[in-house]
């Protein structure tokens, strides 16, 4: 993928008189990852929604239409379609190129494989979890923003869930929100504080 | 524990048919009121003759007809609603209408404008579109907001968010809406045949047991609209539950 680069111009956000980002900038290059990193309730998901063209910022742009591809997500919560199995949920999003047993191989790597042909709605809270971060990273995509991705995952899960992103993402934007610098190391991100004036 | 819950139901309708026998018993009069062992005899002389069961076909049909077009044209309309605002807020009041007009004024219209051969047909469909239609808008409305932007990122296509989102919270509704609707159909379906008298019809049954003061005859007639409506209400609603779960199971 050709290198690019996310730039943030002069963005404001706010609800009411609550103002959650002002006037910030910032430039990502690609093929890195970014954790943003700041407490509950400073704006992150706020960022990562305009980010995913959910909503709009009040002033200053996003220069999301100059990308070579689109954004997608893991969000916050797993918003899965609950009755499909979880491989149907990651075909569903993923591009044609993508074979069923190819999309299979890849769940296995994170999920056993018994789970895979199950209705998502029986799997555990950590295998719903896992399910949306494949279903993110095999989406054609030149940037994947994560909402505290590694939410009801046990340590050794963990690791393998961050080496499999760090594989998937190569090349690509990550962009991920978490509380854990640990997280962050692990995945090799720069550190993002969310500005503290907010 | 499936044993005596099902015991204890055949108990409870015997107990009732104990009642209903020992009533009629009481009144002692067929006329006024037919006991159990009345309505057998009426069944057993009505079901070996060519118009009973003529009868409940051609009933069946017209108001299955009129069910089945019904439950198309509000999925359709429904959807089509749903997308355009416009549509919705034009139909509002034709639906909000057809809801509160009586099933009798509707019959008199229908007896005036089509006569008595396809009546039952209409009926069963006025009764039934503002259900299903009512039904599909709120069952698309249900859809997960959550997914619907998640459908929004990964640009899903509109059959996908069809299949994937939309149908699944649609079922539900459906389903309900349905078990209503299908009641009604046939109840206003054998009222309107009632008032319009059409030829070889359940209806046609009812008023001429009624001309006669065959009580027992009422009762039989009652007893047969019941079971068929059942029967239709069970294979219905288990048709759709396939089809949900042939969404849910087959390939993408």
């Amino acid at each position: 993928m050709k290198p690019f680069q996310l730039c943030i111009q002069n963005l404001s956000k706010s609800y009411g008189s609550l103002t959650v980002w002002e006037r910030w900038s910032l430039t990502l290059p690609s093929g890195r990852a970014y954790c943003l990193m700041g407490p509950s309730g400073s704006g992150k998901t706020t960022l990562l929604r305009i980010l995913l063209g959910l909503e709009q910022p009040d002033a200053g742009s996003v220069n999301l239409s100059e990308l070579p591809g689109p954004v997608v997500a893991v969000f916050q919560e797993n918003r899965l379609c609950e009755s499909f199995s979880a491989l149907d949920n990651v075909l569903l999003a993923a591009g044609p190129d993508l074979s069923r047993q190819a999309a299979f191989q890849e769940l296995c790597r994170l999920l056993p494989w018994e789970s895979i042909l199950r209705p998502v709605s029986t799997l555990s809270g950590g295998m719903k979890r896992r399910v949306a971060i494949v279903r993110a990273l095999l989406a054609p995509s030149c940037a994947i923003v994560m909402d505290e991705p590694f939410t009801g995952l046990d340590e050794d899960t963990k690791h393998t869930v961050i080496a499999y992103i760090k594989e998937k993402t190569a090349g690509k934007l990550l962009l991920a929100a978490t509380h854990q610098e640990e997280d962050a190391a692990a995945l090799g991100a720069e550190i993002l504080h969310v500005p503290s004036a907010l | 524990m499936k044993h005596r819950t099902s015991l204890r139901r055949i108990l409870i309708i015997l107990f009732w048919i104990l009642l209903w026998q020992a009533a009629s018993q009481i009144i002692r009069n067929d006329i006024l009121f037919a006991g159990p062992m009345d309505v057998v005899r009426s069944l057993c002389r009505l079901l070996p003759t060519v118009d009973f069961w003529a009868a409940i076909g051609q009933s069946f049909c017209k108001i299955t007809l009129g069910f089945l077009a019904a439950f198309l044209c509000g999925i359709l309309l429904g959807s089509l609603a749903f997308r355009l605002r416009l549509l919705k807020d034009l139909l509002e009041p034709l639906m909000l209408l057809s809801r509160s007009i009586p099933v009798a004024s509707f019959v008199i219209l229908a007896l005036i404008w089509a006569g008595s051969e396809n009546l039952s047909v209409f009926i069963s469909f006025l009764v039934v579109l503002p259900m299903i239609y009512v039904n599909t808008l709120a069952g698309l409305a249900s859809t997960d907001r959550q997914l619907t932007e998640m459908a929004e990122v990964f640009s899903l296509s509109l059959p996908r968010r069809v299949r994937f989102l939309y149908l699944p919270a649609l079922m539900p509704y459906l389903a309900s809406g349905c078990k209503t609707a299908l009641g009604m159909s046939w109840k206003s379906g054998v009222a309107a045949e009632v008032i319009g008298v059409p030829s070889h019809t359940i209806g046609e049954g009812l008023y001429m047991a009624k001309i006669y003061l065959a009580t027992p005859d009422v009762f039989a007639w009652t007893l047969v609209i019941i079971l068929v409506s059942a029967l239709f209400e069970q294979v219905f609603l288990l048709l759709l539950n396939r089809i949900s779960q042939l969404n849910e199971r087959s390939r993408l």
